[in-house]
């Protein structure tokens, strides 16, 4: 049985990870990853886990290097954060593409300029169509649970693909939360060791990342995108199985209280458990509000949500990221599109709160939710609390 | 006596190896069929480096000519295997790949042998937009090879200029124009660099010398840590020089002095082919090649000189370096 124990969460994501005995880790420190970075180093230094910690010089380096790490078929885990993320943008379609499944571990942060440490999620949105698995955590013990499930989901033979686990900076990342920690003989036994489709060794020649002409470019595409559209089966596999025999339970879009909602809160990361007391808060003052939790970005889930939705009559989207003189926020115009052909569908209000940090409270939500209740904003989106 | 045989008596006996191909072996593992241009001497040196490598080798290929004249899916050149991700980070993939290939022997997953990683990259991908990788890569004390091959501009997107283009060469992004007669700068040393990483051995060769340059691949592969040679490699479409001059260029490079071939064992400099004593004028290098034939006998002055100072300071190393071992 596992263990319960007081930890920060970084340091529990990385312990997840040892866990999981991966071979290779290349990481490149960043705030407010760096202690996911440390602790993988101090991992292997101290010999707990036999691996190669490569001390690259950049965060394009460290994917690289998981690459080549995972081209031989090793086990490999990264993470990064922010400015690291952006950096990384040019490998990480690279990686999706030839399937290997690097499982990476993000310190969501704002993205410069202007610069700024803290948390939104501005980092991992514009990566969103690289073609990689991205699980959302909500607090630490999901970060730890993520963390080992994406190794099982992104090297299952129907996957193979990179996993990002998302783990709010600052706000999971530096928190000390109580978490219980899977023994190593149950990750043992729900993890099987990784055996990989095809590695780069002299025994079975292969040729890895070849040129693709027109003529193969669009097949090339289509096979990633049906890869991750069927990767849900999977996710959803794995997390029946963790739930069998860790017995916590996860959903691609959990829903709190949505039974007899008239408007729900959606959010995707940490504040899911600020929006939850504000959903209390509002239901003893008998406003009939919901929540739904994002906890699998990609592959987007259209009819876990359609499910979800039934019945609300107002959605008060929430997004931590802008997409610039775009539709909003990127998760609100995804759940747009889900529903746009569906004949009932809720109204649908998009609020873009805690940018670059900004703090946002149970009130903020609260308020979110009468307003929402109203129906329409006088904006396509607003970016909530906002001077001028 | 010539230069080479003054400095390196030793450079008679290891220059009979020039006139010994049949030591060559015949397995290919970069095979015809591919797509380069006629007289491409990068990929006669990738033919040439992979025999010497042989089989228990690990190739990462940087985005360049190389990469997409072997690899039009559903066909390779490559009978090693072989990966390529990116433009600026073959050091770092082969530095993965190194990093695998011994975490995976180490835990027993993998056969218990040795397998050599070695990294590839045009003079774009490993002195501009690959630099910091490899720079990482070899300070961090991978047990890895790193070729560069040097043909001195981005030739795979039309013959831009890169830090290896020769001072007045023209380029597409440094013509030789009405007011500015071609690339404005001194071509940057890299081996120099890679010197300066400390690193236990570091050579320049060029293909012109088959035999030298093989047998530095070779003893690169043997050295357990980094290692990195300078491959000279011609060009003709990048150069607008004839095909049939894809070997007779090399030589004249390093007639002339223009690219000296030698090795730094642990910071001690040989030179490894005699260079003669007194050294053909630039002219004879630059006149056949059309990206220098704007020059006039005035900047062909300065080339010389130039090449003249470089040359010195080689030569002080060759005479004064000493062992770090
Ligand atoms: C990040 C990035 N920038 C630019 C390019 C375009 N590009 C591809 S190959 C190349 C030049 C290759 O030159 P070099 O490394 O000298 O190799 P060569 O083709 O001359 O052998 C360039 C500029 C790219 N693929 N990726
Ligand atoms: S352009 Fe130059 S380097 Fe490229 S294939 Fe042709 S000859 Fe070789
Ligand atoms: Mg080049």
């Amino acid at each position: 049985m596992g263990k319960r124990v007081g930890m920060e969460v970084a340091i529990a994501s990385a312990e997840a990870a040892a866990l999981c005995k991966f071979d290779v880790a290349a990481v490149y420190p960043i705030t407010p990853q760096s202690h996911v970075a440390e602790h993988l180093s101090d991992i292997v230094n101290d010999g707990r886990v036999d691996a190669s910690f490569i001390t690259v010089e950049s965060e394009h380096s460290a994917l690289s290097a998981a690459i080549g790490a995972a081209g031989t078929g090793a086990r490999v885990v990264t993470a990064t954060s922010s400015q690291g993320l952006i950096y990384m943008s040019e490998v990480l379609p690279i990686a999706s593409a030839m399937r290997l499944p690097i499982v990476m571990l993000i310190a969501n942060r704002a993205i410069s300029g202007p610069i700024n440490i803290w948390n939104d999620h501005s980092d991992i949105m514009p990566m969103r169509d690289t073609g990689w698995i991205s699980f959302f955590a909500e607090n630490g013990q999901e970060v730890v649970d993520m963390t080992i499930q994406a190794f099982k989901v992104g090297e299952d033979r129907r996957v193979m693909l990179p996993v990002n686990m998302n783990m709010d900076g600052f706000q999971l990342t530096h928190m000390v939360e109580p978490i219980i920690m899977p023994d190593q003989e149950e990750v043992d036994r729900f993890l099987p060791p990784y055996v990989p489709y095809a590695a780069l060794h002299p025994d079975n020649i292969v040729s890895m990342g070849t040129l693709g002409l027109p003529e193969i470019y669009a097949e090339a595409q289509k096979s990633k995108d049906v890869a991750l559209v069927n990767s849900i089966k999977v996710v959803k596999e794995v997390w029946k199985e963790w739930e069998k025999q860790f017995g916590r339970k996860y959903e691609t879009i959990q829903s709190y209280r949505t039974e007899d909602a008239d408007v729900a809160l959606v959010t995707m990361g940490s504040m899911g458990e600020t929006a939850e007391i504000a959903v209390d808060e509002l239901r003893k003052q008998g406003v009939k509000a919901g929540l739904l939790k994002i906890k699998l970005w990609r592959p987007f889930p259209f009819d876990d949500l359609k499910k979800a939705v039934q019945g609300i009559r107002v959605l008060a989207v929430t997004d931590r990221a802008i997409s610039f003189g775009g539709p909003g926020g990127p998760v609100c115009s995804e759940i747009r599109s889900a529903l746009y052909d569906e004949p009932k569908r809720p109204e649908i209000v998009n609020f873009i709160i805690g940018l670059g940090g900004r703090d946002v409270q149970v009130e903020n939500f609260m308020d979110i939710v009468r307003r929402a209740a109203k129906g329409k904003l006088s904006e396509p989106y607003e970016i909530y609390g906002v001077r001028g | 006596m010539n230069t080479a045989m003054m400095k390196n008596p030793k450079s008679i006996v290891e220059n009979f190896d020039l006139y010994a191909p049949k030591l060559v072996s015949k397995e290919e593992f970069f095979v015809g069929g591919h797509r380069a241009c006629q007289g491409c001497g990068e990929s006669l040196a990738i033919r040439l480096m992979c025999k010497a490598l042989g089989k228990d080798t690990v190739i990462t290929n940087a985005t360049g000519c190389m990469e997409v004249i072997s690899s039009l899916y559903p066909t390779t050149a490559w009978n090693l295997p072989w990966i390529h991700v990116a433009f600026p980070n073959a050091a770092a993939v082969g530095s993965g790949v190194e990093a695998g290939l011994t975490a995976l022997r180490r835990k027993g997953k993998i056969a218990d042998r040795r397998i050599k990683s070695v990294a590839i990259g045009g003079d774009g991908g490993t002195m501009d937009i690959g630099f910091q990788a490899l720079s990482g890569a070899m300070e961090r004390g991978h047990d890895m090879l790193y070729v560069c091959f040097d043909n001195e501009a981005y030739m795979n997107t039309g013959i831009q200029r890169s830090s290896g283009t020769p001072f007045l060469a023209s380029t597409t992004t440094a013509p030789a124009g009405k007011k500015i007669p071609g690339n404005q700068v001194w071509k940057k040393n890299l081996a120099e660099i890679m010197v300066s990483h400390n690193l236990p051995y570091v050579a320049t060769a060029t293909p012109s010398y088959p035999i030298d340059f093989m047998n530095k691949v070779k003893k690169a592969r043997r050295v357990k840590g980094p290692s990195y040679i300078h491959c000279f490699v011609t060009c003709p479409t990048g150069w607008r020089s004839t095909s049939e001059t894809c070997i007779k260029l090399g030589r004249l490079a390093l007639e002339t002095g223009i690219f000296p071939i030698y090795e730094v064992e642990n910071g001690v400099y040989k030179l490894t082919v005699e260079i003669p004593e007194k050294r053909r004028p630039v002219e004879d290098y630059l006149k056949l090649q059309g990206r220098f034939r704007h020059l006039t006998p005035d900047q062909i002055k300065v080339i010389q000189a130039r090449v003249d100072l470089e040359f010195k300071k080689l030569m002080n190393k060759v005479e004064h370096s000493v062992s770090w071992v």
